[in-house]
């Protein structure tokens, strides 16, 4: 039987990871667990459950920070910040649905560590480009701090940007301070209609180039289409294209647009609320939620860089579906075999095109053939093996998650 | 000077010509400077105050020679401290007497401009203006834009986690940096990220930017470039009260509009700059404000409007909007020479760089007049106000006995200042050795115990960039011991289940 801690404040959360250390135990930290399947398969000896350590404790919308404990609900935030007509522009994506899990849950702990960022990404940074101070507790049983609650701070290494991203694997964080801003007045989508890939990764690297200021460029296939909220038109693949701010700009910057693009194809918009579901699900990947689990398969997430995306889907089998957000940086790969034959043919393409690929989601056979984070080379994977033993040197915190004795 | 540097190492000085020898034979022809005549430029960086003749400058222009000089100076424990242009503004570049300098301007090549990516691929060396300068034919530009622009490099950018007025909207370095080739003390080569946006494994990118050298040597750069906006419009807007110019700022905030720039001067700051450049600033206000705003012209006019609104509700005194690109840049210029300008004024200035809430600035003001006073000594201010970013520019003359310590003493009490309001020892040009000895006002000794952690991943025998940043060294071995009571802990009081 694993046990559970549920501490109550940054205290106990220290007195768990000192017992773990003297005991010799092991520890995965969770909140809500809406992630807990992604990362290679792991026992651990106990959980560490941080969504007792809730509340706002700082919220200043004029100065543009919030501070919170770890486990306070993202959506209790996303609401505070919505009632003062702010919002956090790295647009944290929501794991719970692609799980099979209801929708809306997730801790800002967890986002933060996960480094979750939506498709705004292209535009307004990740999750860690708004993380501003984070107090934590180290696998050395240690409470520390890094950082502040103001923008622009160069004083000593910027450690919340080594936690975001690290996944409960270096330290269990206590409390965080992130970056707010304001929510644009408005937002629509510009569609083109019918292309096919190539085409529209060319026409999203045009939008990109251009002065129009996209926050969000998506493309989805007509298989992945047909399963998008947001009233496509159907039958077609659509090509995405975000405009978000005051109602004056988005109108210029729509027809602008529309004039950059018209020779892609047929065009059509969205007007707010169509967008806003739209963008939502992409975000979420609910277009590639796997609908047969008897036919479940893999799913991969994978950054490239954008020209590159077209290029590794040619090389995908025609049976897998892919969803591109980031301008075709970001690439939602679902297939649907079990997959054991095409993970080393997706590894061997990111290698190709340049990025790094995680597999999201996987039946256990496949795990056993291959990592779920990006494989490291000889100096950058000595590297991170030194940078974990540095913050967690017994191994304490979700060893082995991200890769074999990290 | 007041600052202790790493106790000297008597063995490597007595063996300098057999070490200059050996990196002749790594970097041949002109590449090792050993004259004392020939090293003097290097001596000291943007923070003049502080000078070192280095034991030897080596000038690499390939990464095998960075990669064989650190793996030389690691097998013989040679301290090493990286350069890149030397406008470092808190001595992050100065020389160690027993250190090579290891000098990147030969990485002067831009490799590659993609924009298909929108990404440009540069060696360290290459300037931050050289970087725009590269795209602008295009459109395009990179967005972060130090006053320094025209000299520092971009891996000098990287380094200090350099900002500039337009990171308001558009970010600091790291906010822009998508990859490094990085090489570690050791001599390993390690590549980090690429042209993809949140490079894989544990985000070491976000560390090194604004490393202070200390974690590795860059030897080439990817940098996001971005298409420049359809037009830019500034408004020049006077105060009588610099309370009301932080107000102004808070309430455009507050509106909902992030400028792409938003900059204040006082009155001294004003003064020395209109005399200087004749940028048509007004001479009877107590506080000038820059608020910039880009985008489409429809937006920008809409905004622009609303400013102008709250600005007046601010009661402002005057309020000019450009009329022209050129009366933009006109409004700029004094800005961007408010350094020079006071120079100008003073035989030397001491710029700080602290950072506040900025709901905190005029009771920040009002503590930095009153300490003026106290310790005789003319304050000019300029800020970045829109991210809270404080230059209080300190006056001295440093031929007048005992005044370069009062000056930074009197800087150390602003400093200290912020922090106390919640704020930050530096906003953009680093800690380096200027501001090492007041890390334990932010940090604890824990705190800086896993920042040290980090430094001894990269750098196991504290050989890069030593006697920067952490007020005190210790050994990795040290920091690296856990102390463990085996058995003697009881399973703890926390509700489980
Ligand atoms: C007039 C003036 C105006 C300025 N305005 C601004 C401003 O608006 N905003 C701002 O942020 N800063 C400003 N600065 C500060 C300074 O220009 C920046 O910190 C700049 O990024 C330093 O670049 P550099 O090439 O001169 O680096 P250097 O001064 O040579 O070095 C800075 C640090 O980086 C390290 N370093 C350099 N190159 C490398 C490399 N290749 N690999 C590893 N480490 C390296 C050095 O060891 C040192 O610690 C200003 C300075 C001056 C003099």
């Amino acid at each position: 039987m694993t046990d559970t801690l549920k501490p109550r404040d940054n205290k106990d959360v220290e007195d768990a990871v000192r017992w773990a250390l003297a005991e010799g135990k092991t520890l995965e930290i969770v909140g809500h667990g809406s992630k807990r399947g992604i990362g290679r398969p792991a026992q651990t000896d106990a959980t560490l459950d941080l969504s007792g350590l809730v509340g706002v404790t700082l919220y200043e919308p004029e100065e543009l920070v919030l501070t919170a404990r770890a486990g306070t609900p993202i959506a209790e935030i996303e609401a505070l910040v919505a009632s003062r007509n702010q919002q956090l522009a790295f647009e944290p994506m929501d794991y719970g649905p692609l799980f099979g899990a209801p929708g809306g849950r997730g801790t800002i702990g967890g986002i933060l560590a996960a480094n979750l960022s939506g498709p705004r990404r292209i535009k307004a940074g990740a999750a860690r480009d708004h993380f501003l101070g984070m107090t934590a507790v180290s696998g050395r049983g240690e409470t520390f701090k890094s950082g502040g609650r103001v923008v622009k701070n160069v004083t000593g290494y910027d450690l919340c940007k080594l936690m975001a991203g690290s996944w409960g694997t270096l330290a269990a964080l206590t409390e965080v301070t992130i970056k707010t801003l304001p929510r644009p007045e408005t937002e629509a989508t510009v569609l083109v209609l019918g292309m096919p890939v190539d085409a529209a990764c060319k026409a999203m690297t045009v939008a990109m180039g251009s002065s129009c200021d996209v926050s969000g460029a998506a493309h989805l296939p007509a298989d992945v289409a047909r399963n998008a909220s947001g009233d496509l038109p159907p039958g077609a693949a659509v090509t995405a294209l975000r405009l978000e701010g005051v109602a004056p700009s988005v109108t210029h910057r729509r027809r602008a647009l529309e004039a950059v693009l018209q020779t892609f194809g047929k065009l059509t918009a969205l007007d707010h609320a169509a967008s806003q579901a739209l963008w939502r699900s992409i975000r979420d990947g609910l277009p590639l939620i796997a609908t047969d689990p008897a036919a479940h398969g893999a799913l991969w997430r994978i950054s490239l860089p954008p020209s590159e995306g077209a290029r590794f889907a040619a090389r995908m089998p025609d049976s897998a579906r892919i969803l591109f957000d980031w301008a075709g940086g970001l690439l939602w790969l679902r297939v649907t075999q079990r997959g054991e034959t095409l993970a080393p043919l997706v590894r061997d393409t990111v290698r190709a095109c340049g990025g790094h690929a995680t597999l999201i989601e996987a039946v256990t056979a496949l795990h056993r053939v291959t990592d779920v984070f990006e494989p490291q080379d000889g100096s950058l994977g000595a590297l991170t093996k030194r940078v974990k033993e540095g913050f967690d040197p017994n191994g304490v915190l979700s060893p082995g998650r991200m890769w074999a004795g990290v | 000077m007041a600052i202790t540097m790493p106790e000297l190492d008597a063995a490597v000085l007595a063996r300098r010509d057999r070490i200059v020898a050996a990196l002749c034979a790594i970097v041949p022809g002109e590449g090792v400077i050993a004259s004392e005549q020939a090293m003097r430029p290097f001596e000291s960086d943007g923070l003049t105050a502080y000078r070192a003749l280095p034991m030897v400058v080596v000038l690499p222009d390939t990464t095998e020679q960075v990669r064989r000089v650190l793996a030389y100076c690691h097998r013989e424990s040679i301290k090493v401290v990286p350069r890149g242009a030397g406008t470092s503004l808190s001595g992050g570049a100065l020389p160690l007497t027993d250190g090579v300098l290891l000098g990147m301007a030969k990485f002067n090549r831009i490799r590659d401009i993609d924009f298909a990516n929108r990404v440009v691929v540069a060696e360290p060396g290459v300037t931050n203006l050289a970087v725009t300068q590269a795209v602008e034919h295009a459109g395009f530009y990179y967005a972060p834009d130090p006053s320094s622009q025209i000299a520092c490099t971009i891996g000098g950018n990287v380094a200090e986690n350099s900002g500039g007025v337009h990171c308001l909207k558009y970010g600091m370095t790291a906010n822009n940096v998508l990859g490094c080739e990085l090489v570690l003390m050791n001599g390993d080569v390690v590549q980090i990220g690429g042209r993809h946006l949140d490079a894989g494994g544990y985000d070491l990118l976000g560390i090194i930017t604004g490393s202070e050298g200390l974690l590795g040597v860059i030897t080439e750069i990817t940098v996001r470039i971005l298409k420049k906006p359809e037009t830019a419009r500034a408004v020049l807007v006077g105060f009588m009260r610099s309370d009301d110019a932080g107000d102004c700022v808070s309430r455009i905030i507050g509106a909902g509009i992030i400028p792409g720039g938003m900059e204040m001067m006082d009155r001294p700051a004003i003064h020395a700059t209109e005399e200087f450049v004749h940028a048509g600033y007004p001479l009877d206000v107590e506080a000038l404000l820059i608020v910039e705003l880009d985008g489409p012209q429809a937006e920008v006019d809409h905004l622009i409007a609303r400013v102008e609104t709250i600005a007046r509700e601010c009661k402002a005194v005057t309020c000019k909007v450009s009329a022209s690109e050129q009366e933009r840049l006109l409004f700029w210029a004094g800005r961007k020479a408010a350094f020079p300008a006071v120079g100008r004024i003073s035989p030397d200035y001491y710029c700080m760089d602290g950072t506040i809430p900025r709901a905190k600035l005029p009771q920040v003001l009002k503590r930095i007049r009153e300490l003026s006073e106290h310790y005789g000594l003319r304050v000019a201010n300029v800020f970045h106000a829109g991210d809270g970013n404080l230059h209080p520019l300190i006056l001295y003359d440093a031929n007048k006995p005992g005044e370069l310590d009062k000056t930074e003493a009197f800087g150390a009490e602003i400093l200290k200042l912020c922090v106390a309001v919640g704020g930050v020892l530096t906003g953009e040009h680093g800690v380096g050795v200027e501001k090492r000895d007041l890390m334990p006002t932010m940090f604890s000794e824990t705190d800086l115990a896993h920042q040290q952690r980090l430094k001894c991943a990269f750098d196991d025998k504290g050989l890069l960039n030593p006697g920067k940043v952490f007020p005190t060294l210790h050994r990795c071995a040290e920091l690296g011991r856990l102390h463990v009571h085996a058995g003697r802990v009881p399973f703890p009081d926390i509700p489980r289940f």
